[in-house]
């Protein structure tokens, strides 16, 4: 067992792990961080997605003992780090207004993932975000959504459903 | 209660893009997915699966796993042999089906890699994983049956002692079903200064891949065994756990919770979880097992493989005069919860939007040495309509028309409908003409078929295709009496229940529960407008077979239609409950209660009530009229009288570098008729992530 301080979504937190232990078990496991979700066992899949020192990081391809004395931020405890305390943050709130969600699954390490693009590049181009967020994957929304959420959190579309869906409520016959 | 307020005008709430109520929990981590379950003592599984297709277990020695650090137990199959069961196959689609027993836990023989042998239990995941890497496992490797086309003859046998790998074989002729001609007659004289086609489509095995990895928690303490699954169908896997396992039904709850995902993929009853409830029970304490996603890969059920044989039969002109289909469909090495039905669903949809007047189709079912197949995103239909869209493209290029010519031709016009097709299917609506005049504008199709003409004249190294499909589907499974005849093993009906509580707060249960669809949602907003109540007040419950007792779950585009159908028949009675009691306050006779707007009127008058003031009176019970029972809920199910046939045309077009071979798509069209639409924001979302699982 290894002896690790961090600071877990601003607080805190000292713990004996084992030195095997990934931060994501460990977040999961003994912190009860259970935003924070696993997707695959060799890092493709970018659900796990966390801040260390404001960078994202795949929390299942870092050991818990490389965060010792570090900061770490998760799903949870975005909003409140970033000064939005009570509220959402305004790209948790741009998922939700673009509908860049389904089964939600991938949405922790999808949001955690934008905002350290936005951080990096403000102002991103639709192939920019592409780029940002390859290492991502989501099985239901196709990702079109997803680019206009992060579209919409960069203050690039007033619309935040993009434009008017084609779709004629009662059908056509 | 007061005759003076102002009516409520609630906004019309289907059709709105609402946004949905679930996002909350999911865009900020406080949700529930079934891995986030911890309990005192809870035990960990992890389980040793087969690296081979087919060997025969010689023997396992379990010896140094037991002494590993905290682990409780090592099962092999030998151990449970008497207890374990054998895995439910819901859909034996002929009387002489070919199954072979399904352990959960292989005994003596493994006939696919990924196959559970053993299973360790420990306190911890971590210990258990570790355990499970020290077991040793004998396997005298067998020749695997792995070719379809040659398992199909048997030439190497998946299970020996069956004898075959044939399973089953079923067969629709319009001849013998009287919906038509004489498929063989049609082509012998279409060969005879006709046209006809026929080719052989491989539809490629695939994997669903949901986001979540399934996970099953069991706890055994208590009256009630707790099952927590991330399934798709609590309720199908409450009563298979009983029938298999010998347990009163009364006495399993499942929960499926938040679910990652499903796509068909979580449309199953598990090994896992008919091993992790044995070893629970066993061992008298909660039991968890979450898989990892390789071994998601290799056990979790894929989806489609099949050969297909196509024969089309054309006039001339273009004019399709049969059609016969020769299916093998590649079961792996177990038949399935529904697998062996999956294929035949293509029976009623090879023939799709087309006027065929002869039609015959053959499907033989195969077990081989690879992972079960069943239910993958349309199942059995979409391969379908990938064979008979690409014989309309061939069919097209021998007359020498435009593809979209070729189909227009032959579908069933507008005004022809309802219409019952060769396969016996009556499609009740639908208007091919307009979905694809308004597809062709969109995608600017002239100009890119000038465009194409153009680049291929030219020479040009980047040259553009263009395909065309157009589709129907079969959809709200299921006229419980269809199902019947298919010899599927339960109804196609949906549950719902409303509830008025008395702060005038709407419960709502249904009994198909979502993974990713929006049902909290799109629910809220039938009952926020059947009821007139505003759209926060109404909750959504589901996927709790306490909560939810009467449900058969969420696959086959089956939620809303059916779903949605029972909520609204529940909150209309709700309101028909409510109208006796309006008129008991009113003083007024029942007969002059009506209902808009969230009141109750007496007509002609400006006195009413609002429902959740009928509610609030309901609950108290003080003032009721005699014989009227206090509470007012109701509950309803609805059985659909047909299926729903959405149908649509979709048109891409790809720029292929016939020098490099680089792909890059430039457009895709897709035009949908769905029917009614409750939340086009969801029904948009379901379009592009169909899509692209389907373009990936």
């Amino acid at each position: 067992m290894t002896k690790i301080e961090l600071t877990v979504d601003g607080e805190r937190v000292s713990d004996d792990v084992e030195p095997r232990t990934l931060l994501v078990q460990y977040l999961r496991e003994q912190l009860g961080k259970t935003g924070t979700v696993i997707g695959c066992d060799t890092s493709n899949c970018g659900a796990c997605t966390v801040h260390l020192d404001g960078r994202s990081v795949k929390s299942c391809n870092v050991l818990a003992v490389q965060a010792d004395g570090h900061e770490v931020t998760t799903i949870e405890g975005l909003a409140a780090t970033a000064g939005h305390d009570g509220e959402l943050h305004p790209v948790q709130a741009a998922f939700h207004e673009c509908h860049a969600l389904q089964c939600g699954f991938c949405t922790p390490g999808m949001i955690m993932q934008s905002v350290d693009l936005l951080n990096d590049n403000p102002n991103p181009t639709e192939q920019e975000i592409r780029l940002g967020l390859e290492g991502n994957l989501c099985r239901c929304t196709g990702y079109h959504n997803i680019v206009r959420a992060v579209q919409y959190a960069a203050g690039q579309t007033t619309s935040p459903a993009g434009e008017p869906a084609e779709t004629v409520s009662g059908g056509v016959s | 209660m007061t005759a003076t307020a102002e009516p409520q005008a609630p906004e019309h709430e289907i059709g709105r893009d609402r946004r949905r109520k679930e996002d909350q929990r999911l865009i900020t981590g406080r949700t529930r997915w079934t891995d986030n379950i911890a309990m005192p003592g809870m035990l960990h599984l992890a389980m040793v699966r087969s690296p081979f297709a087919h060997a025969k277990i010689v023997g396992i020695d379990t010896e140094a796993a037991k002494s590993a650090p905290n682990v409780v137990s090592v099962v092999t199959g030998k151990d449970v042999a008497d207890v374990q069961g054998s895995l439910p196959n819901a859909w034996p689609i002929t009387p002489d089906q070919v199954a072979p027993p399904h352990p959960p836990v292989a005994v003596d023989r493994v006939t696919f890699a990924g196959e559970i042998v053993a299973v360790v239990v420990a306190r911890s995941a971590a210990e258990a994983r570790d355990a499970a890497e020290l077991v040793d496992v004998d396997y005298e490797e067998l020749p695997a049956a792995l070719d379809l086309k040659e398992a199909a003859e048997d030439k190497v046998l998946a299970h020996p002692d069956l004898g075959t790998n044939k399973s089953a074989f079923w067969r629709f002729d319009s001849a013998e079903a009287g919906t038509g001609g004489d498929v063989d007659e049609a082509i012998a004289k279409a060969r005879d200064g006709g046209i006809v086609i026929e080719r052989e489509y491989r539809q490629q095995r695939l994997i669903p891949a949901f986001m979540e990895p399934r996970s099953v928690v069991v706890d055994p303490t208590g009256e009630q065994i707790t099952m927590w699954s991330a399934t798709q169908i609590p309720h199908i896997l409450r009563f298979l756990l009983a029938a298999v396992l010998g347990i009163s039904e009364s006495k399993i709850r499942v929960i499926a919770p938040d679910v990652g995902g499903g796509f068909g993929g979580k449309l199953q009853t598990t090994p896992e979880e008919f091993i992790t409830m044995v070893l629970a029970r066993q061992l008298g304490k909660p039991v968890k097992y979450t898989e990892t996603r390789s071994e998601s890969l290799m056990s979790a059920h894929h989806g489609r493989d099949q050969w297909q044989r196509l024969t089309l039969a054309a006039d001339k002109d273009g004019t399709v005069t049969g059609l016969k289909i020769d299916l093998l469909a590649d079961l792996g090495s177990y038949v399935a919860l529904v697998g062996g039905g999956v294929p035949v669903l293509g029976a009623f949809m090879f023939n799709a939007i087309y006027k065929f007047p002869a039609y015959r189709f053959d499907c033989q079912t195969v077990l081989t040495n690879k992972t079960w197949t069943d239910a993958y995103r349309g199942a059995g239909r979409p391969e379908a309509t990938f064979g008979i869209e690409r014989l309309m493209d061939e069919l097209a290029a021998e007359v020498g028309v435009d593809p979209l010519e070729i189909r227009e031709k032959n579908w069933i016009k507008h005004e022809e409908f309802p219409f019952t097709t060769i396969a016996g299917m009556e499609y009740d609506s639908g208007n091919y003409e307009e979905a694809t005049a308004k597809a062709r504008a969109l995608f600017g199709y002239d100009d890119l078929r000038a465009e194409q003409a153009k680049r291929r004249e030219s020479g040009d190294p980047v040259q553009l295709g263009i395909g065309v499909s157009t589709f129907t589907e079969m959809c709200g499974l299921a006229p419980s009496r269809v199902l019947g005849q298919l010899n599927y093993g339960a109804g196609g009906w949906e549950h719902a229940e409303v509830r008025m509580l008395p702060t005038g707060k709407v419960e709502v249960v249904t009994g198909s529960s979502a993974h990713g669809q929006g049902h909290e949602t799109a629910w809220s907003q039938i009952v926020a407008d059947r009821l007139g109540v505003p759209f926060e007040d109404v909750e959504v419950l589901h996927g709790d077979t306490q909560i939810s007792p009467r449900g058969l779950d969420t696959y086959g585009s089956r939620s809303l239609v059916v779903g949605g159908e029972a909520l609204v028949k529940a909150a209309d009675k709700v309101i028909e409950k409510a109208k006796p009691i309006a008129a008991h306050l009113l003083e007024a006779s029942v007969d002059d209660i009506e209902f808009a707007g969230g009141r109750l009127s007496v007509k002609g008058t400006d006195k009413g009530v609002a429902l959740t003031e009928v509610a609030l009176a309901s609950f108290a019970a003080h003032n009721l009229p005699d014989g009227a029972e206090p509470g007012l809920d109701s509950t309803a199910t609805y059985d659909p009288v047909g299926f729903s046939f959405p149908h649509g045309t979709h048109l891409c077009a790809a720029e292929v570098d016939t020098e490099t071979g680089a792909v890059r798509l430039r457009k895709y069209v897709a035009v949908d008729d769905v029917g009614n639409i409750v939340n086009p924001l969801i029904v948009a979302g379901q379009v592009h992530g169909g899509l692209v699982q389907g373009i990936a």
